[in-house]
């Protein structure tokens, strides 16, 4: 049950702070253990349009973000699935895009690609970089064609974040089973309709 | 004859093949009834030959020396196999030429009806048709090619995530459609006078065979339609485990049908037989890919060979599962998977595309011949039609299907993630296929044991025909209707790659911070398991340590090498989309560094200004001039011929262009320009097409670098907004038309920005539209589970 991982996390308190998050000991394998923490104390991913992050987290917060990861049910339209789909994203995006000025920019996405090789050994900086720069050029290509050559493309925004990765299907990837919370109840917020 | 090989002819096409065609197929049918018929008279003639022999030896006469003699039954057998296997070629060939046809009719029904066709021939000719669908044939030669493919271009990944699902459906489902064909035909023989003497157990045995999806016609009606990836490797995946089942029940059955009734210990080792059949075969697999994939690792050195032991060592699985009596296809399947992760990494990039075309090939062919068998042993095989046992077990087959299915779903509905919809579960109860492998399984029975065994090989004909042709040839009209997703054509991209391991990282993450093992968990401790141990054992070098990211990286950019170099070199790479982006529209803007001399300027005079601007103009000309001499005689020739050519024409453009730019130089409005604009400028007409070369940096990063003919000026950085806004209005004119370079990725970082800034000079770019290539190949490149 989701309430008492929550309570076993932060020692029987009513807040979790990242100290909390850090010590698990199957998390530190992961090698974007730290933006997975920062994506809990973001405030972008709670209901409302704030921004900056929390330093402690209640429940509710941990709850509003373990929403973001519920499959879609049978019952749910396009349009939900859609707006799950979004939901999701965003998600990915406000993890990507560390100074919230809305759009992803090179030196963001570099770093995503580091972090994500920073665990398989001794990579060197270069490749990492290629691969940013290629995928960054790639959603260049696909989202603004025709750019002349001295233009210059910002950063990637959420739109054209959706349309590269509208392959993926997020609505039926990025999902967590919960065998103990039966997610069509849980209140998600602004999702639910 | 005439009507059907008529229609092989093309519409439009040239006299002389089609009709070259004909006659070879003429040629072919009548050779092979001849070759039957020999082979029916070549006992005597043996015989007869033995006598004369023993006789000719007594009294020896002397016949003038035969200068040409047909010595048919020296070669007799493998110029039958190769008569069929060319016969199935042809046919498939022709089916393609006829568009129309091959997109109402499904490719298996064609061929099939090419066996009828051929079985009915050879009748005709009064021979004796030869035993084609023979059980040993099939099942030692003809079925291996079909499912090692499958096996090893099996997506891992879909298979691995719902491979719960296909277990339910196989093993479950399975069971539950033999039980009740089975018991439900026992009882309906039973009310009717003529079939009373069938027995439980010969009707169980018979429901078990014709109960199993049969992988062949899932794949070749499912290869046709499109369908999505979760469907067909559901429907597929399911194809493939039944194997287990049947050969399980079909032993159980076979054994007991005479030893009388089954007692519950019976029912108990078989449980404990299907377990052992199935695991085993997966360990058999696994051992010899394994194997493998260990052999693979040392042979660096004798590239040549490297298919084979692929193939080879697969066929090595199967056997050996065989003689054990266990399920040869999950060892196949299992040797495939398992070696195919490892292999790739140490084989070429050759043995990779002899290995990938083999494989096609060869099930190609197999499932060609498989179909035309199947129609030939149709003609052939004895027959009894019983009008009720076949219409009953027909219907049957449908009704256990579509209710095993519906129930399933059901219960597994409450474990899946991402549930099934009704129209999948239409979709799937439909794509339930039977095949040859009943007819084979059929055809093993014994006769005495099974009397009614003519009847039960025309039920199981006749429902292989039903399901092939009547579900084969509506399921593509109704995934229309039915507005099924279909399989995403695209290929690929790097930011997919990117953002599925990320996810998988993420829910790995999320997962331990709920505190609970899910599937995420274990794969990830299975994929550390595989990074720390077994590639170092496995994988040759230094590429054991190679992430996966950085493999698909280093993949995709070997894929658009050779694109580049097959279209001509006037590739703008990597995008899969014809942009105008480049490398310079990403690059950030970054201040200056220091070294640089010129700095934001301050405001100069005008009159300085226009004596600037005419320095400049100076310049501009003669460094133009000297460049093209330049590029004349320092021209590189491009290492791959082809793009040579491309070169030619765009130094022509070139020339053009920097005459209309000498036209256009009173539009020049160059405000307060840095006083080294001229080495500005003139790296930024050294910027042309000039000198092509591939090198490969000192990293493991393959790139394809464009050099610049003209050394760069380091201080040539010029990031200024002015001077872009200035190049801007430039640019707006002037209409050059250059190749669009990338700067050369890779350890160049001071000079990145340099460099950066001086391919982003006014060049509007055109974008050279690469041909397709070949086409878009299935995309195989799945990594063994992430």
């Amino acid at each position: 049950n989701l309430r008492k991982r929550f309570l076993q996390l932060s020692g029987n308190e009513e807040t979790i702070s990242r100290e909390h998050l850090d010590t698990i000991p199957a998390l530190a394998e992961n090698p974007i253990k730290a933006q997975i923490i920062e994506a809990f104390f973001d405030k972008r991913n709670q209901r409302g349009d704030e921004a900056g992050a929390f330093q402690e987290i209640g429940f509710e917060q941990f709850l509003m973000v373990m929403c973001h990861f519920r499959p879609p049910t049978l019952k749910m339209t396009a349009e939900e699935k859609e707006a799950m789909r979004k939901e999701k994203l965003r998600f990915l995006f406000n993890m990507h895009d560390t100074d919230n000025d809305g759009t992803i920019t090179l030196e963001e996405y570099r770093k995503v690609v580091e972090e994500l090789l920073s665990k398989s050994g001794a990579i060197g900086q270069e490749t990492a970089e290629a691969i940013a720069d290629a995928a960054m050029l790639e959603v260049a290509s696909t989202n603004v064609p025709h750019m002349a050559p001295d233009e210059f493309y910002e950063g990637i925004t959420f739109q054209h974040f959706e349309q590269i990765l509208k392959g993926l299907e997020m609505e039926s990837r990025m999902n967590i089973r919960f065998l103990d919370v039966d997610t069509t109840t849980m209140r998600c917020g602004r999702s639910t309709s | 004859m005439p009507s059907r090989s008529g229609s092989q002819r093309p519409p439009g096409s040239g006299r002389s093949s089609p009709e070259r065609g004909l006659l070879l197929l003429l040629l072919l049918l009548v050779l092979l009834p001849l070759g039957d018929a020999s082979s029916a008279g070549v006992g005597h003639q043996e015989h007869a030959g033995n006598h004369t022999a023993a006789n000719g030896r007594h009294n020896f006469t002397k016949k003038p020396f035969p200068v040409l003699s047909l010595d048919y039954h020296h070669i007799q057998t493998p110029f039958e196999i190769s008569l069929w296997v060319l016969l199935a070629s042809l046919m498939k060939l022709g089916f393609h030429l006829i568009p129309r046809l091959s997109n109402i009719v499904p490719e298996s029904c064609l061929l099939i009806v090419v066996g009828l066709l051929v079985g009915g021939l050879i009748k005709l000719a009064g021979e004796k048709v030869p035993p084609v669908l023979d059980s040993r044939l099939f099942f030692l030669c003809l079925l291996p090619p079909i499912i090692l493919d499958a096996g090893y271009f099996l997506p891992i990944r879909p298979f691995m995530e719902n491979i719960g699902t296909i277990l339910m459906f196989a093993v479950v489902g399975t069971l539950w459609n033999a039980f009740f064909i089975g018991g439900i035909l026992y009882a309906v023989c039973q009310s009717q006078p003529d079939l009373n003497k069938l027995s439980l157990l010969p009707c169980l045995l018979f429901g078990s065979i014709v109960s199993a999806v049969d992988p062949v016609a899932v794949l070749a009606v499912f290869e046709e339609i499109h369908i999505n990836e979760l469907l067909h490797i559901l429907v597929f995946g399911e194809s493939l485990l039944n194997d287990a089942v049947t050969v399980v029940l079909y032993h159980l059955f076979d054994e007991y049908s005479a030893a009388g009734p089954v007692t519950v210990l019976d029912a108990f080792l078989g449980v404990i037989s299907f377990l052992v059949v199935a695991l085993g075969g997966v360990l058999v697999g696994a051992i010899y890919g394994f194997l493998s994939a260990f052999t693979s690792r040392f042979t660096s050195h004798t590239r040549v060979i490297e298919p084979l032991f692929v193939f080879v060592y697969s066929y090595m699985a199967y056997l050996s599962a065989e003689m054990f009596h266990l399920s040869g296809i999950m060892a196949l399947i299992s040797c495939g998977a398992v070696m195919r992760p490892y292999v790739e990494a140490n084989i070429s990039h050759k043995s990779h595309t002899t290995i990938k075309y083999f494989l096609k090939m060869w099930s190609s062919v197999s499932e060609t011949l498989i179909f035309i068998f199947l129609g030939v042993a149709t003609v052939d095989g004895p027959h009894s039609w019983n009008w009720i046992f076949v219409t009953v077990t027909v219907i049957l087959c449908l009704v256990a299907r579509v209710i095993g299915v519906i129930g399933l779903t059901y219960i597994i509905n409450n474990f899946r993630i991402v549930k099934l919809t009704t129209k999948d579960q239409f979709i799937i109860a439909y794509g339930g296929l039977r095949g040859a492998i009943a007819f084979s399984l059929g055809f093993l029975l014994d006769d005495g044991r099974f009397p009614m065994r003519e009847m039960f090989l025309t039920a199981i004909i006749t429902v292989i025909f039903f399901t092939v042709f009547v579900q084969g040839m509506t399921i593509k009209p109704l995934v229309e209707l039915l507005a099924v997703k279909k399989k995403q054509e695209a290929k690929r991209t790097i930011n997919e790659e990117i953002h599925t391991q990320f996810l998988d990282h993420l829910l790995t993450g999320i997962e331990d911070i709920c505190g609970h093992y899910g599937h995420h968990h274990w794969k990830d401790k299975l994929n550390r398991f595989n990074k720390k141990y077994v590639k170092k054992c496995l994988i040759v070098g230094e590429r054991s340590k190679e992430p996966q990211l950085i493999a698909f990286y280093h993949k995709m950019e070997m894929k658009q090498a050779i694109e580049l170099v097959e279209s001509g070199g006037g590739v703008k790479m990597p995008s899969a989309v014809p942009s105008t982006v480049s490398m310079q529209n990403i690059q950030p803007k970054k201040p200056p560094p220091a070294k640089s001399a010129e700095r934001s300027l301050p405001q100069l005079p005008k009159g300085r200004e226009e004596e600037i601007r005419k320095i400049l103009r100076s310049n501009l000309q003669k460094t133009r001039q000297r460049l093209r001499s330049y590029n004349r005689h320092t021209l590189v020739v491009d290492p791959y011929e082809d793009g040579f050519g491309d070169l030619l024409i765009k130094k022509q453009k070139m020339i053009e262009l920097e005459k209309k730019i000498k036209e256009m130089n009173n539009y020049l409005t160059v405000p307060a320009a840095p006083p080294d604009s001229p080495t500005m400028c003139r790296a930024r007409l050294a910027s042309d097409p000039q000198a092509y070369s591939v090198k490969q940096s000192s990293d493991s990063v393959p790139t394809i670098q464009v050099d610049l003919a003209s050394p760069q000026s380091p201080d040539s950085v010029n990031v200024m907004d002015e001077f872009r806004r200035a190049k801007q209005q430039q640019e707006e004119e002037e209409e050059y038309q250059g190749l669009m370079m990338k700067p050369p990725q890779g350890p160049s970082g001071p000079n990145k920005p340099g460099e950066a800034d001086t391919t982003r000079d006014p060049q509007k770019l055109t974008r050279c539209l690469s041909d397709p290539g070949p086409s878009a190949d299935e995309d195989e490149d799945e990594p063994f589970l992430s």
